[in-house]
């Protein structure tokens, strides 16, 4: 980069003089260190996938995990520093149960979105804070039915119908644009999620890695839960069959 | 904002500060005392309230009653009423007094659940924990002198085990196999013992429905503060059921004989 050294990347709150926050590139590069992260919304829910990287094998299996719940019915992948998407799981979780405190109804995921993509933008206005090294996925089926949105490090965040971030994104999002969304179901949807995430690790020979899945769907009664044991483990096998008979 | 004309204008208060020592703005008593604004008010009575609530043990679990009365007084103000609420997958409370601080209960536990749901840890809170924390709330809430005016039945059923316990206005908690708030503890649960203890393992479910509507009619006909519509709540481990409102079935033919006051002449 030829920015470096120039001094206009020091702070978050300093803009080069073309007009770029490199802070705010720099999430973005923190964020494409990570694990893929996907996210389908389909025509009866939503189903979020993450290949987390496992980088000990003294790791207790389950640990550290990158899918959380913020509502019963809205639930978030992430992408990025993992401590920094606590942080922003924890915001969520509170913004939700505000919304339910002052308006007695569950939160559309618009307006968590909303108020979650404010609250990663704060961070890059001052000197004193570093941005989010963050992508956030997040999923929900609310009043409106299914959504999903993705959050930047700079606090944008656009709805998808399919959604990709973090180190295989590229590839996973050309896979996600050749499944015709929003015919698929939910259950469908999951064994395509499994099949992308073990796709864009094979491509990229990382080390080991382990699958997580959450839904939100007619099965789940509307409620952001793991993917069940039988299906994530169905989901699997295909997604390993896939990738030994694509590879002959 | 000092409600009290008689305060406005004055430069000093004698009684106090006999020779003006003070300056006006900083002096103590110049500044709002009783104004009804700036005090503290506190629940002193009940507003809107609700009556009995039965509870027993029967052989898969626990069974609780409660009419859909809510009452002004003495007037039946709102007639369809749910004074049982589920919180998560294995409990129930059931609530008489104040219905407005029952609501507010609610919608703490409600909150607390879906905290809990968040968190996603794999465990979930039983009624064990739900009555643990409501009578740490209850006993919290009198000791501010602004307790929520309700007496609570705690029932439940979570990993096999049973579970039913009272807890009330003042954090007060007990146990037992047939319980009753309200009215019904003095009418129905007297009869719910006789029916009840010592069969709490092998009463069938049919049996037990049948024990509470018993009740339930027996206290339409004695309180004054009941509704002849009221809901059974079913904990089993299948989880938490609670019915549609139904209806009691009484006959009031027995009153033609009453003699002593009303209408008749003789």
């Amino acid at each position: 980069m030829t920015s470096i050294g120039t001094g206009y990347d020091l702070s978050a709150s300093t803009y080069s003089p073309d007009g770029r926050i490199f802070q705010v590139e720099y999430a973005n590069k923190a964020v494409e260190n990570s694990g893929t992260a996907i996210g389908l919304k389909v025509r009866d829910g939503v189903v979020l996938a993450v290949e987390k990287l496992v980088h000990s094998k003294l790791l207790v299996p389950g640990a550290n995990r990158r899918i959380q719940t913020v509502d019963r019915h809205i639930g978030m992948a992430t992408a990025g520093l993992p401590a920094d998407g606590r942080t922003v799981a924890s915001r969520a979780r509170d913004e939700a149960s505000s919304f339910r405190d002052f308006y007695r109804s569950p939160p559309t995921l618009a307006t968590i979105a909303d108020r979650l993509g404010h609250f990663v933008q704060m961070y890059t206005l001052y000197s004193s804070v570093r941005p989010f090294g963050l992508s956030t996925i997040l999923g929900a089926v609310d009043k409106d039915g299914p959504a999903l949105y993705v959050i930047e490090p700079s606090g944008v965040f656009f709805g998808y119908h399919g959604a990709a971030v973090g180190k295989g994104r590229q590839l996973a999002k050309t896979e996600l644009e050749k499944l015709k969304l929003t015919e698929l179901t939910a259950r469908e949807a999951v064994i395509e999620a499994a099949r992308i995430i073990y796709l864009v690790h094979e491509d990229a020979k990382e080390k080991e890695f382990e699958l997580e899945m959450s839904w939100i769907g007619p099965e789940t009664n509307g409620q952001h839960v793991a993917v069940p044991k039988d299906l994530f483990d169905e989901a699997e096998t295909k997604a390993r069959e896939a990738l030994t008979s694509g590879l002959e | 904002m000092d409600h009290f004309p008689l305060n406005w204008g004055r430069p000093r208060n004698d009684a106090v500060d006999l020779y003006g020592t003070f300056p006006i703005a900083q002096r103590p008593t110049n500044v709002p005392k009783d104004a009804f604004s700036a005090g503290i008010q506190h629940t002193q009575q009940p507003i809107v309230t609700g009556t009995s609530v039965l509870a027993i043990k029967f052989k898969d679990g626990i069974m609780m009653a409660a009419d859909n009365l809510a009452s002004y007084g003495s007037l039946a103000r709102f007639r369809d009423i749910q004074r049982l609420h589920a919180v998560g997958e294995h409990t129930v409370i059931g609530a008489g007094g104040d219905m407005s601080d029952f609501q507010y209960i609610q919608s703490i536990l409600d909150e607390i659940m879906t905290d809990e749901f968040a968190a996603g840890d794999g465990h979930t809170l039983g009624p064990a924990e739900v009555h643990n924390y409501l009578s740490e709330l209850m006993y919290a809430r009198r000791s501010k002198m602004n307790p929520l005016w309700n007496s609570l039945l705690v029932g439940g059923f979570k990993d096999g085990k049973r579970f039913l316990a009272f807890v009330d206005l003042l954090g007060t908690t007990y146990s037992a196999s047939t319980l009753a708030t309200g009215y019904g503890a003095h009418i129905a649960q007297p009869l719910l013992r006789r029916a009840v203890e010592g069969r709490e393992d092998t009463l069938e479910e049919e049996e037990a429905r049948k024990i509470l509507e018993q009740s339930m009619q027996v206290l339409f006909y004695r309180d004054a503060r009941s509704i002849d519509q009221y809901q059974i709540a079913t904990i089993t481990a299948a989880g938490v059921h609670i019915s549609e409102s139904r209806k009691l079935e009484t006959s009031w033919g027995f009153a033609e004989g009453i003699r002593g006051y009303g209408a008749q002449t003789q």
